[in-house]
């Protein structure tokens, strides 16, 4: 890659995003938009300074929970996709349930949650992980599938244990799977984790950004939840950035998806 | 030269292989392979000539009929794949060293054996690369590597050369004859080679099998020429005679299963 290349890819993207920006700041202006319709970027950048601390802190709430539900995506995803693996018939069995809580709008399950648990946080925590967990699941089984007959047959010839096989051929087999699983389920964790916040309807001190754009809807005090807003947004680029950083690391040397 | 009336290290007896569905991939074949001989199966494609080798490393399983195997007992033999089947995550070093480390062997003379299988089939400065970096031959010479440095008895070669260029094929053809039957105080190792060529069969085997659909050994041609061979065997009137008489028998054995 040249160092042409390398300005391009970083340049144009920041080029056209400040473009979009300047056209925004402009437009306000020029139309006199009020505030309460569409807030101006600058206004939006001061209202999130004047209000860092309290963003601040409902930005780490969404962003722990949202972790919190990628992690346990993985684990029950990874898990559940070497059971299917192992097992065609725990997979007929279970296929169903995966599939109908994949299907099922997460906001219409979040209120039925919310009775079961009884609990705001544990809502959004299940919102969350349900919408997370199924890509994982589905492209690591996709990748579990998809080893290369020939090398199985090496192993079963060396007389691999299970352990051998799983560590040696299956996980580095499946791994280019797993990562592209990873990087949908990402953005569709905080995604689940807004949906679950709304459904929930959390108020007072432990509230994500996604309550903190509701309140500032009721209390039309649109620059604030425009704020809130661009916090979701931030940190929905960051957490695709850093599965996609995390695949190039793991791949880039041997698999055709991270080649450049 | 080994006679086939030798003491065999292999040997099928009246064996028959039905799949699932009913295909029938081999019908009663009996077949003897005297240790330390190359013995070539041509035919085909579909004629089951693959079935015998899975069967012979104990992949498969014999619908009915005996297999017997003179090989101690935990000898594996070194199997080598249409395609090259290596590890695309994994080095050359890695993938050649996967048969040793499966068994557990101390790493030190681990290093030292995969240096010198890589050696013997011209690797020896590509230990480091993935395979995606290496040509098809360069490949193809890892898996014949991998099948090396467990120095088995006993070698099945599923048409390994099949996807390349004629030039690579005949270097690595030499190559193949080289490791097999070692000139020098060298054993020579059992092999069982499956190809679609003709030229191939005649200048590596000391016994070709012509097999016609469905599963069957039609006829068989004896090639008395002493190893060491070299290229210049390819140019002798002995060679074209060989050939032609390779091919008649190959037009039969398809015409035959055209009727069938």
């Amino acid at each position: 890659m040249t160092r042409g290349d390398a300005l391009a890819r970083a340049g144009v993207p920041t080029l056209s995003v400040l473009l979009f920006l300047a056209a925004w700041e402009i437009a306000v202006r020029a139309l006199r938009i009020p505030a309460w319709l569409l807030p101006a970027p600058s206004l939006i950048a001061t209202t999130l300074a004047d209000n860092f601390a309290s963003l601040a802190a409902s930005w780490w709430f969404t962003v722990r929970i949202t972790l919190i539900a990628l992690a346990l995506a993985m684990g029950g995803g990874v898990l559940i996709a070497a059971l299917f693996a192992l097992s065609r018939n725990a997979e007929r069995a279970l296929a169903p349930f995966a599939v109908v809580l994949q299907v099922t709008p997460i906001v219409s399950i979040a209120p039925l949650i919310m009775i079961l648990t009884d609990s705001p946080l544990a809502t959004v925590i299940v919102c969350a992980w349900l919408v997370a967990f199924f890509p994982i699941l589905a492209n690591t089984l996709t990748g579990l599938r998809s080893v290369d007959t020939n090398l199985r047959d090496l192993f079963t010839l060396q007389r691999a244990t299970r352990w051998q096989t799983l560590r040696h051929l299956l996980v580095p087999a499946a791994l280019p799977s797993f990562m592209t699983g990873l990087r949908i389920a990402g953005g569709l964790a905080l995604i689940g984790e807004v949906g679950g916040e709304f459904a929930a309807g959390a108020a007072g001190r432990d509230t994500g950004l996604a309550s903190r754009i509701l309140e500032s809807a009721f209390r039309t005090e649109i620059p604030k939840m425009f704020a809130a807003l661009t916090l979701v947004a931030l940190t929905g680029v960051a957490l695709y950035l850093l599965t996609g950083a995390l695949s190039r690391l793991t791949l880039q040397r041997w698999h055709e998806s991270e080649r450049h | 030269m080994t006679t086939p009336t030798a003491s065999a290290a292999l040997s099928l007896s009246q064996v028959r292989r039905v799949y699932p569905g009913g295909r029938l991939a081999l019908a009663d074949i009996s077949l003897r392979i005297a240790a330390g001989e190359f013995v070539s199966l041509l035919g085909p494609s579909g004629c089951g000539k693959s079935t015998v080798l899975r069967l012979l490393s104990g992949l498969d399983i014999p619908t009915s009929g005996t297999i017997s195997r003179e090989l101690s007992d935990d000898a594996v033999p070194g199997y080598v794949f249409q395609d090259a089947a290596l590890m695309p995550w994994a080095s050359v070093r890695r993938n050649v060293e996967l048969p040793l480390m499966l068994r557990g062997e101390p790493a030190a003379t681990m290093r030292e054996r995969v240096d010198a299988a890589l050696r013997a089939v011209g690797l020896g400065d590509s230990a480091e690369a993935v395979p995606r970096e290496l040509s098809g031959g360069m490949r193809m010479r890892a898996s014949l590597a991998r099948a090396l440095v467990t120095s088995p008895q006993l070698w099945l070669l599923d048409e390994p050369f099949g996807a390349l260029d004629e030039i690579t094929r005949f270097a690595l053809n030499q190559t193949l004859l080289s490791l097999c039957q070692p000139t020098g105080d060298g054993k020579p190792a059992t092999a069982v080679f499956v190809t679609h060529s003709v030229y191939e069969a005649v200048f590596l085997s000391q016994r070709v099998l012509v097999m016609a659909r469905p599963g069957r050994i039609v006829d068989e041609v004896a090639i008395a020429v002493p190893y060491p061979r070299d290229a210049g065997f390819r140019t002798t009137p002995h060679f074209a005679a060989l050939c032609a008489q390779v091919s008649q028998a190959l037009q039969r054995a398809s015409a035959m299963g055209a009727n069938a």
